[in-house]
């Protein structure tokens, strides 16, 4: 608003270099049209949900003709949230999805952080040879990657079950209390699956990490490490007295990114439940979704979930965006 | 002595990366290979690495047969590849505007923007399919491809605009305004100057987002009920869950699915990185 106000008295001001004034308003104008597409985009595909999702988590929304319009919507107020609060089993999928959450991360960053290392090592060939062999794991889908790990871990055929019932019966009994495991139920306990679901994550997101933090330690000077070491100091120290400090940003943007997305982990966890029936399982993601879109909906407590969810990553996004901002200072 | 450690070292080290490879890889690579086992191999109890008499019969079937009545694989091929297609056209024109508008010009709401741009990146979009749902209903849009196209166009345009921007910085103004100079109008700069030079960012940013639209599962589960329009993610479910036993046509389909993106995925693998961490290392 300002602008406009002094660029019109700069319009009645000076009336001698015409071209040039024309030319700067112009230059103002210009990136607002340049933006206006993708601020239209944005706003209406992912900010007006944002808004919506907390306007239907104040509503009682049971049909699908309440989402249609052809239904009223009955105000709510809290009791979607107060419904999920009081329920023991919403503490116990949360928890499923801190803990979950944590432990990949946590994986994925160590694994992550020494593979790394590790290229960063290797010889120019080698380093090319293994960095497109890790490649290959974080390109693949997320829907194939984790159908091909159900397929590995196939009760009847599968490569793990047969691996398992290759080990000596004395070893498998005395270590698991079980020789045959054709006909084991890999997903049908909640730790295993777990377990399994880890394995799948931490392989989809360790090669970015990887990559990252190797991009990450070939702008950091290398001979202060070669030189610490020199001085007698062991790989473990030289880690974290001087390659940790100078990438600690890198560590900070991926450690955010991270959590991120394995809060949100739903297609994996789709594709290796064979849905979203499991409940001992859930994850605040397949919950809500679950709530929402199985018969009987319940729009209303999904999307209430859907909050809690959004909240916590926000969270995290508020960390994140501030890292951002500091780096863009320093520049 | 000395040399002695060093070798031993190396060795090491080149056997660590040889087995993370071998690990990174193996999913895939068995993925492949049981797509090209007889079904007798793939039950038989006794895996090999290798299949012992390679055959196509996968692969022709998913070809040959439909998947439901009526329906066949190369129509969620080319469902697929339509969403995937127009994303990546309409997105990677709406990012080029808003990339040059954040790379070469300084205006009130410029930062609110990059930052919003960051904020949105950050979304939990698993958190927003209950609302856009509700969207694509009141629009009347359930069940076509369009409403696929529209939802991807939201997810892959802030990190399109975030990667392009820096591909557009990276231009020397001097360039445009000698230009200038010389008497060329702005469509002309655009047209000359900008963008042949933005042009290799603007494929790899296209790439991304084709491997967003490509890959998505969620949404398309959500809002297509119809077999007709069915996305290659979604139509896996067919294999899964109903008839457990069809590894090798799960395989075959898996693999066909994932050639693509890895193609993709290898050319612009490195910008993406970049884009991601961008400016985190270089402080």
């Amino acid at each position: 608003m300002s602008t406009t106000l002094v660029e019109s008295n700069a319009d009645v001001a000076g009336a001698r270099d015409a071209p040039a004034r024309r030319r700067r308003r112009r230059v103002d104008r210009l990136p607002y049209w340049l933006l206006a597409p993708s601020l239209a985009i944005i706003g209406v595909l992912l900010l007006w949900p944002l808004g919506q999702v907390l306007w239907m988590s104040l509503h009682d929304l049971r049909s699908a003709r309440q989402i249609r319009g052809e239904q009223p919507w009955p105000w709510a107020s809290l009791a979607n949230y107060r419904l999920i609060l009081e329920d023991p089993f919403f503490w116990r999928v949360l928890r499923n999805t801190v803990v979950f959450a944590l432990a990949n991360v946590g994986l994925t960053m160590v694994l992550g952080t020494l593979v790394g290392l590790l290229l960063h090592r290797l010889t120019q060939r080698m380093a090319g040879f293994v960095g497109s062999a890790i490649m290959l794991a974080w390109a693949t889908p997320a829907v194939t990657g984790s159908i091909v790990w159900r397929w590995l871990f196939d009760d009847t055929s599968g490569l793990a079950t047969w691996a398992f019932n290759a080990l000596p019966d004395r070893l498998s009994g005395a270590l698991f209390g079980r020789t045959d495991w054709t006909g084991y139920g890999w997903f049908n306990q909640p730790l295993l699956f777990f377990a399994i679901l880890t394995l799948v994550v931490v392989w989809h997101s360790f090669p970015f990490v990887a990559v990252s933090v190797l991009a990450g330690l070939k702008s950091v000077p290398s001979d202060l490490g070669e030189v610490a070491e020199v001085d007698g100091a062991g790989p473990w120290r030289v880690f974290w007295r001087i390659t940790f400090p100078l990438l600690r940003p890198v560590f900070g943007i991926l450690i955010v990114l991270s959590t991120i997305w394995d809060f949100r982990v739903f297609t994996q966890y789709y594709v290796l439940a064979g849905g979203i029936q499991d409940r001992p399982t859930f994850m605040l993601s397949a919950y809500s979704y679950a709530e929402a879109f199985l018969i009987p909906p319940k729009y209303g407590v999904g999307s209430a979930i859907a909050v809690v969810l959004t909240a916590i990553l926000l969270t995290v996004t508020g960390g994140y965006v501030w890292m951002m901002l500091r780096r863009e200072d320093q520049r | 002595m000395r040399r002695g450690r060093k070798r031993a070292r190396r060795w090491l080290l080149n056997g660590a990366g040889l087995l993370v490879a071998l690990v990174a890889a193996f999913p895939v690579f068995w993925m492949v290979s049981t797509s090209l086992k007889p079904n007798r191999e793939i039950f038989a109890g006794r895996p090999g690495p290798l299949p012992h008499a390679p055959t196509l019969e996968h692969y022709r079937r998913l070809f040959g047969d439909d998947v439901v009545p009526g329906v066949g694989f190369l129509d969620f091929f080319r469902n697929s590849a339509v969403v995937a297609v127009s994303t990546v056209l309409i997105g990677g024109l709406v990012a080029l505007l808003a990339a040059i508008a954040v790379g070469r010009f300084r205006f009130r709401f410029r930062t609110s923007f990059l930052v919003m741009l960051l904020v949105v990146q950050m979304l939990p979009l698993e958190a927003l399919v209950i609302p856009l749902f509700l969207m694509i209903q009141r629009l009347g849009l359930y069940d076509t491809l369009a409403s696929l196209i529209l939802t991807y166009l939201g997810l892959s345009l802030p990190f399109a605009i975030w990667m392009l921007r820096g591909f557009v910085a990276a231009v020397p103004a001097e360039l445009e305004e000698a230009a200038a100079i010389d008497g060329a109008n702005r469509a002309q700069i655009f047209r000359r100057i900008l963008l042949p030079l933005v042009a290799p960012g603007l494929v790899a940013t296209s790439t991304f987002s084709f491997i967003t639209a490509w890959n998505e599962f969620m949404f398309a589960l959500t809002f297509i009920n119809d077999e007709h329009r069915y996305t290659l993610p979604v139509a896996m479910r067919f294999f899964f869950g109903r008839d457990d036993t069809a590894w090798g046509a799960i395989m075959a389909f898996s693999t066909l699915l994932t050639l693509p993106v890895v193609a993709f995925f290898l050319l612009v693998q490195r910008r993406m990185v970049a884009g991601l961490v961008a400016g985190a290392v270089k402080g």
